[in-house]
C-alpha cells in the first residue's frame, strides 16, 4: 500500500508540473465550449437545448489530452523497467497512473462542467447530475484513455492513435451520461442512465488495469 | 474418449504445414462454391416477387442482411483468434486475425453503404441515428481502431499482441455498445431470420434467396480468408528466408 501512495504521489506530481495538469485541461474546455456557439448558432433557445450533451461531450475530449505521455515518458526513459521491478505490481503502476491522471484533469473539468453548461443556457437543475456524471464518467474516461495509451507504447504515433482506439470504448458512457442528463432536463426518470454509468465506470476501474498491465508487459518484453 | 477440448477436430489446421496443405485446395474450392451460391442467390433474389410494401427495393435485403451479420461474425472470428495467439502464442492464429479485420472492416462498410441506399427509398432518409445503424457504425470503429494499431507498431510481434489485447477488449465491449445504444434509441426492425420473435419470420420466397446468399457471403469469407493467411505465411516465410541470407 505504501509502495502505492508513493507511485500516486509521484505520478501527480508529474500529471501537475509543468504547465500540464488542470489548468491545461481547463483552457482546452474552455476552448471547445467557447468555440461551439460559434458554430451551432448562438440563439439561447438552441444552444439550451444542446447544452448539457455539449458539456457532457467536450469532458470526454478533454480526457484525450495528455494520454500519449501517460505511458510513453516512462517507458522511453527507461522507469517502466524500474516500475515492473519494484514492489507494486504493473496493475497497481496503471492504476496510479490513471488515478492520477483522473485527479489532475477529470476531477477538475467535472467541477468546471456546471460553468460551461451554464454559459450555454442550460437548465441549472441539471448542475449536480452533471457534476456527478462529470466525476464519474471522468474516472471511466481515465481508466479507458490509459488502456489506449498503453496499447500504443512504442508506436511513436501519439495521441491521434490513442484517440482511434479509445473513441469507440467512450460511446456507452456518453451515451449513459447523456442519456441521464437529457432525462433529467426533459423531466423523465434519470436515475436508470446515471446507473448504467456508474455500473460501467466500475468495470472499467476493476478490469482494465488488467489489459494494461499486460499491453505494459508485451512492449517491455 | 479422448479428453481434448470439443474443437479437436481442427487441430491439424494448427500445424503451418498441414494448413498450407489444406488451404491450398480449400481456398479455391470455397471460391467456386461462393460464386456458385451467389449465382443462385441472384437468380432467386430477381425471381422473388415483389413486396407489397417495399415493392422492388426488398431485394436490398438479400446483399444487406447477410453483409451485416458477416460483419459480426467476423468480429468473433476475430476475438477467436487473437484470444488464441494471445493464450498459446500460436503464429497461424496470428496471421488469421490480422487476416480477418480488413475482410470484417469492408463487410461492416458494405452493410452500412447498403443499409444507407436501402434506407433512401424505405425510410426517406439515408441515415438515422437509430440503434442498429449506430452499433454497426461502432463497430466499424473498433475494426479501424484494431487496424490502425496494429499498423502503427514497428515490431511485428508486439503489434500482434497489442492488438490481439485490443481485438479481446473489443470483444467484451461490442454488446454493451449494443445495449447501449439499444437503449438509447431503436427504429430498425427486429430480427427477421434466425431470431425472429413468432409472427416476425420470413416468408418461404424471401427465406431461400437469403439463405443461400448468406451461405454465399459465408463462402466468400472463409475464401479470401484462407488466401489472406495464406500470403501472410507467405510474407513472413520469405523475411525469415531474406534474413537468414542476410546473414550468411
Amino acid at each position: 500500500m505504501t509502495a502505492f501512495l508513493i507511485l500516486l504521489r509521484r505520478e501527480l506530481a508529474l500529471a501537475w508540473g509543468k504547465g500540464g495538469g488542470p489548468l491545461l485541461a481547463l483552457s482546452f474546455y474552455a476552448g471547445v465550449v467557447t468555440l461551439l456557439p460559434l458554430a451551432a448558432g448562438r440563439g439561447p433557445e438552441r444552444l439550451a437545448v444542446i447544452a448539457p450533451g455539449v458539456a457532457w461531450l467536450a469532458l470526454a475530449l478533454a480526457a484525450l489530452l495528455s494520454l500519449e505521455r501517460l505511458f510513453e515518458r516512462d517507458f522511453e526513459d527507461g522507469a517502466l523497467d524500474l516500475l515492473a521491478l519494484g514492489p507494486a505490481s504493473l496493475e497497481a503502476v496503471a492504476v496510479a497512473k490513471c488515478l492520477a491522471q483522473w485527479l489532475a484533469s477529470g476531477a477538475p473539468l467535472a467541477l468546471a462542467a456546471p460553468l460551461a453548461a451554464l454559459a450555454l443556457g442550460a437548465d441549472p437543475k441539471i448542475i449536480p447530475l452533471l457534476v456527478l456524471c462529470g466525476l464519474a464518467g471522468g474516472l471511466a474516461f481515465a481508466f479507458l484513455g490509459g488502456l489506449g495509451a498503453s496499447l500504443a507504447l512504442g508506436s511513436r504515433r501519439g495521441g491521434l492513435l490513442v484517440a482511434v482506439i479509445v473513441l469507440p470504448l467512450y460511446v456507452p458512457p456518453v451515451i449513459f451520461g447523456a442519456g441521464a442528463l437529457d432525462a433529467l432536463a426533459g423531466g423523465l426518470a434519470w436515475t436508470g442512465g446515471l446507473y448504467l454509468l456508474l455500473g460501467y465506470c466500475a468495470a472499467a476501474v476493476a478490469l482494465s488495469p488488467l489489459a494494461m498491465a499486460a499491453a505494459c508487459r508485451n512492449a517491455l518484453d | 474418449m479422448d479428453a481434448r477440448h470439443p474443437l479437436h477436430v481442427f487441430d491439424f489446421l494448427t500445424n503451418p504445414e498441414r494448413f498450407m496443405a489444406f488451404s491450398r485446395w480449400a481456398a479455391p474450392m470455397f471460391g467456386v462454391i461462393a460464386a456458385v451460391l451467389a449465382a443462385i442467390g441472384l437468380a432467386l433474389t430477381f425471381a422473388a416477387p415483389e413486396d407489397y410494401q417495399q415493392g422492388d427495393t426488398v431485394r436490398m435485403m438479400f446483399i444487406h442482411v447477410p453483409a451485416a451479420s458477416l460483419s459480426m461474425f467476423v468480429y468473433l472470428c476475430l476475438g477467436i483468434a487473437s484470444f488464441l495467439s494471445l493464450v498459446f502464442r500460436h503464429a497461424l492464429a496470428d496471421a488469421a486475425a490480422q487476416a480477418c479485420a480488413p475482410l470484417g472492416a469492408a463487410f461492416t462498410a458494405l452493410a452500412l453503404a447498403t443499409g444507407s441506399l436501402w434506407g433512401k427509398p424505405m425510410w426517406g432518409t439515408w441515415w438515422v441515428w437509430d440503434a442498429r445503424l449506430t452499433s454497426v457504425l461502432v463497430l466499424l470503429l473498433f475494426y479501424l481502431g484494431y487496424l490502425a494499431l496494429r499498423g502503427a507498431l514497428e515490431d511485428e510481434q508486439k503489434g500482434a499482441r497489442a492488438a490481439a489485447i485490443l481485438a479481446l477488449i473489443g470483444l467484451v465491449n461490442l454488446p454493451i455498445v449494443k445495449f447501449s445504444v439499444e437503449w438509447w434509441n431503436s427504429l430498425h426492425q427486429g430480427s427477421s431470420t434466425l431470431f425472429a420473435k413468432p409472427g416476425n419470420g420470413l416468408p418461404a420466397v424471401y427465406a431461400w434467396p437469403m439463405l443461400v446468399m448468406s451461405l454465399a457471403y459465408l463462402a466468400a469469407f472463409g475464401s479470401l480468408w484462407l488466401v489472406r493467411i495464406r500470403a501472410l505465411v507467405w510474407r513472413r516465410k520469405s523475411r525469415a528466408l531474406a534474413l537468414r541470407l542476410a546473414e550468411n
